[in-house]
């Protein structure tokens, strides 16, 4: 079971077309809600004008003042309205103002045109720089969303003593996560029993939190709030918050219309208006000894959080624990700092927060390799972490961590010394095209960061069915990462019956626990964990009420599961998340066990630039990686190269150009992700070190690829092109001949 | 301008009439007024390639396809591509390979495939590459697809 590659459960109806996402569930009489929203970055919202010639009484509208329970968005910090209300203050440009719904959906459409707010405009931060000069200051007392100090040593008095002191700055532009199903929304909000009842199914990556949401907004208790998790089309973090908000509109005009309402964004509402990956600026300086030992490190690592919090300090705390990289260094420092901005808030996206650090400290690597020049595989060779040695929050590692071998598995792989001498060759001949071939190593912290777990305390379990087959109950949700299928395999696994007779139960918080957020690359490891313990003791269970005799066939189990239930009605066990002995962490002094354990990997990537086009063309690719066990090579594979594809586009081509606050590029037509024709078949390696905490030894898998691609191939570019300014991803056509030309130009 | 026309249209083999609004997109008419929700909308403007169905025998997106121009048409969407309970080639490669992870992009991308194999029956990587570049898929990196579409036209070609 662990270790085989079974079918994707629900992949049938997949192929079939006949898998029931959000938009595809029909609900008679359902309205089509639609939202309006500021088209300034800040301001005060004096009136809002309804125009002429829309019949507005048949209209179900809503405004802040409506709002039954409390206008604020339940999140990491409870900042962010709903809706702003007359008189309040609008603070970016896709602030969402009135909600209204007509069964008629180009009605609806024409409705919300004529629309007009009046907004007393004020003046916007629109960067980080203005963010940080207080130009003007917009939130709190200093615009910070999150601050974070990590500290190791004293890197101060090293300064004056190194060999070489070395320092950059980079910066890594906002992604769209583009899903390729928008953001959606439907819901009933009813009486039953004598009580209101708010439903909302969806495309959402974590029930509990919308639950959680939906809960604050009416002020209403648990059991009158329900949520169903619908076939998600691709979420990568997309649907991790931004639910809360959507979520709560559709649940609003429900219940004002006492009809179902369906809110589907089309694809430019979505891009303006939904969160995105951060953009950051890092600010690094190292010193190195004469022999190229890493002695010391500083990092200033800024992510723009937009107007409200949002999941910026705990982006903010991934991306400064991952600041330092995989290296061993006595003295380290890093200051993060997540500001506002009057842009609409970015989110989770896969990676959080690690992709923006990592891209900076790779980088780098190889620009101080140049500098003291060294070899970039010899100098991080020389400064990788082994056992033994601590991490700038003072975790020591524990596991038999190898990362030399990984990166010459890698290079290896792609013939990085072949290509590289045949290169140094061929380059300077006559030619447009010139060609390099770059790498990157790194890690991904498994599960939340510090004492995450302990907070949220997953709960799931398994359940025995009539039938005699065996349901997972979990609040996780599958987005395409094969959620279904790994738990079903580790459940299995646990009971030593076939995958078949295990399935996972729907996703609806009236029946599954809260098992947490589906984030984090955190389900196979933590929540399978559980399962694993949960399908133990459902079997204990089964034998100590003498249905069930070991040794058992699976003939022999589902015929004892099958009478325990028709003699007990429910069965089902459950297991919770227990802090495993000798993990600490302090929340205030960041230091301590940040994660349970680190995935490790080598990426490399071999370049072609065309010097006519400044178009790049990723020619092959390699990703290596120590993942733990893996618990399904074939779905593993997929989310590596799907991870990897990702990372090329927020290195290459995705970038989110703004206007006053506002996202231009809002289409897939000039939003560029790759397809088919871009992307070279990426090698996978699987180096299986199995990890005490995870079911059957696996760890986290799913953010890991995006972290190194971006890195790998700006470090391809340098080899091809030589020493440039490439301290910024995407490099685009544009950005990399502007570089080319700093050079040419001097 | 009449505020409804009648459309005839053969759908999966099965001859359907509506009666839709004037500017309706023939996406629309699958997926609201047949209920054939298996066609995806990606982007509404010809993009994702996740609205993808085949029109008289060619590949259109069905989301830039005004419902008139479906008059009398034949159209195969996801929902015909199976025989009864036995998946098509193309199907069970995709279900094999994991050519489909959050399967947003699935039916469109079955659909292309299908005409590709269809037009070109051993086709290279490249060729692949190249017949579905109109369709986004955002989680697989495409690799996965690749093999699906090499082992539908193997068992189609050994038939």
């Amino acid at each position: 079971m662990i270790g085989a590659s079974s079918i994707r459960k629900e992949g049938r109806a997949k192929v079939l077309g006949t898998a029931i996402y959000t938009d595809d569930k029909f609900m008679s009489g359902a309205l089509h809600g639609l939202t309006v929203r500021s088209e300034v970055p800040r301001g005060i919202l004096r009136a809002i004008h309804f125009g002429e010639g829309i019949p507005w009484e048949e209209f179900t509208l809503v405004t802040a003042a409506d709002i039954p329970g409390t206008n604020l968005v339940a999140s990491v910090v409870d900042d962010q309205p709903f809706l702003v209300g007359i008189g309040e203050e609008i603070t970016h440009s896709q602030q969402a103002v009135l909600l209204l719904a007509h069964a008629d959906r180009h009605l609806a459409e024409k409705a919300r045109r004529a629309v007009r707010l009046e907004i007393e405009e004020l003046p916007a931060v629109l960067d980080i720089q203005s963010s940080l000069d207080l130009q003007p200051l917009i939130y709190g007392t200093s615009n910070l969303l999150k601050e974070i100090r990590i500290a190791k040593g004293d890197p101060d008095p090293i300064w004056a003593q190194a060999a070489h002191v070395i320092e950059g700055e980079y910066r890594t532009g906002a992604q769209e996560q583009m899903y390729i199903e928008p953001n959606a929304m439907l819901s009933v909000v009813e009486p039953k029993d004598g009580l209101l009842q708010v439903t909302v199914w969806g495309s959402l990556q974590c029930p509990y939190y919308v639950h959680g949401a939906l809960k604050q907004l009416f002020g209403l208790p648990e059991k009158q709030v329900r949520v169903v998790a619908m076939e998600m089309g691709g979420a990568f973090g997309g649907k991790e918050d931004y639910p809360s908000v959507n979520g709560g509109h559709a649940a609003l005009l429900a219940w004002k219309s006492g009809k179902p309402v369906r809110l589907i964004y089309d694809r430019e509402e979505d891009l303006a208006c939904t969160t995105k990956r951060h953009p950051s600026r890092t600010r690094l300086r190292t010193a190195f000894d004469a022999d190229g030992n890493l002695l010391a490190l500083e990092a200033d690592f800024i992510l723009d959080g937009g107007a409200y919090a949002t999941l910026s300090p705990v982006v903010l705390s991934r991306g400064a624990v991952h600041a330092a990289g995989v290296y061993r260094c006595p003295h380290v420092r890093i200051h993060a700092r997540a500001v506002a901005t009057n842009t609409p808030p970015p989110g989770a996206f896969r990676g959080f927060g690690a992709p923006q650090s990592l891209f900076a400290m790779e980088r780098h690597m190889d620009r101080c390799a140049r500098k003291l020049g060294l070899d970039a595989v010899e100098l991080r060779r020389k400064n990788f972490l082994r056992m033994g040695d601590t991490m700038a929050t003072g975790q020591v590692i524990r596991e038999d961590l190898d990362l030399a071998g990984l990166m010459d598995r890698a290079l290896t792989a792609i013939g990085y010394r072949d290509k590289r001498a045949a290169f140094a060759l061929t380059n300077p001949e006559d030619g447009p095209i010139k060609r390099g071939v770059g790498f990157s190593v790194f890690m991904h912290g498994c599960g939340f960061t510090g004492n995450g777990e302990s907070h949220v305390a997953s709960v799931a379990g398994v359940e025995g069915l009539a039938d005699g087959t065996v349901a997972v109950l979990a609040a996780s949700t599958e987005m395409g990462q094969g959620k279904n299928t790994v738990f079903a395999q580790i459940v299995a696994e646990a009971l030593q019956l076939p995958v078949e007779l295990v399935d996972t139960a729907p996703v609806d918080t009236d029946r599954v626990p809260n098992s947490g957020p589906t984030v984090a690359s955190r389900s196979t490891m933590m929540v399978g964990r559980i399962l694993e313990d949960a399908a133990i003791g459902f079997k204990q269970a089964l034998v100590q009420q003498g249905f069930l005799a070991e040794p058992y066939t699976p003939e022999t189990f589902q015929a004892a599961v099958a009478k325990a239930v028709a003699a007990l009605g429910s069965l089902r066990c459950y297991g919770q998340y227990h802090r495993p002995p000798g993990l600490q962490w302090n929340d205030v002094t960041y230091q301590g066990d940040a994660y349970p354990t680190y995935s490790w990997a080598c990426y490399a990537a071999e370049v072609a630039v065309d010097l006519d086009t400044y178009e790049v063309k990723v020619a092959d690719f390699v990703a290596v990686q120590e993942v733990g066990r893996v618990v399904n090579p074939t779905l593993a594979a997929g989310q590596i190269e799907g991870g990897v594809a990702q990372g090329i586009g927020w290195g290459l081509w995705e970038e989110v150009t703004m206007q006053r606050g506002r996202m231009v590029n809002n289409q897939m037509t000039n939003y560029i992700i790759p397809t088919a024709m871009d992307l070279p078949r990426i090698q996978v390696v699987f180096l299986e070190n199995a990890h005490a905490g995870g079911p059957g030894g696996a760890k986290g898998i799913g953010e890991l690829p995006m972290d190194g691609p971006a890195p790998a191939v700006v470090n391809a570019l340098e080899n091809a092109l030589g020493a440039l300014r490439l301290d910024e991803v995407p490099m685009t056509p544009d950005r990399l001949l502007e570089r080319c030309e700093e050079v040419t130009h001097g | 301008m009449a505020d409804r026309i009648d459309l005839n249209l053969t759908v999966n083999g099965a001859d359907h009439r509506v009666s839709v609004h004037p500017f309706t997109r023939l996406l629309d008419v699958l997926r609201e007024d047949l209920r054939l929700t298996g066609t995806k909308e990606g982007c509404g403007e010809g993009e994702c390639g996740a609205c993808t169905v085949l029109l008289n025998g060619q590949v259109v997106n069905s989301c830039l396809v005004p419902a008139v121009q479906a008059q009398g048409a034949v159209v195969v969407t996801v929902e015909g591509l199976a025989d009864g309970e036995r998946l098509s080639s193309l199907q069970a490669a995709f279900l094999a390979h994991n050519g489909a992870q959050c399967g947003f992009c699935t039916p469109g991308m079955l659909l292309s495939a299908t005409d590709l194999i269809h037009r070109c029956p051993n086709p290279s990587d490249d060729q692949i590459r190249d017949g579905l570049a109109g369709n986004l898929c955002r989680c697989t990196g495409y690799a996965k697809i690749l093999d699906a579409v090499h082992t539908a036209a193997e068992r189609e070609a050994a038939r």
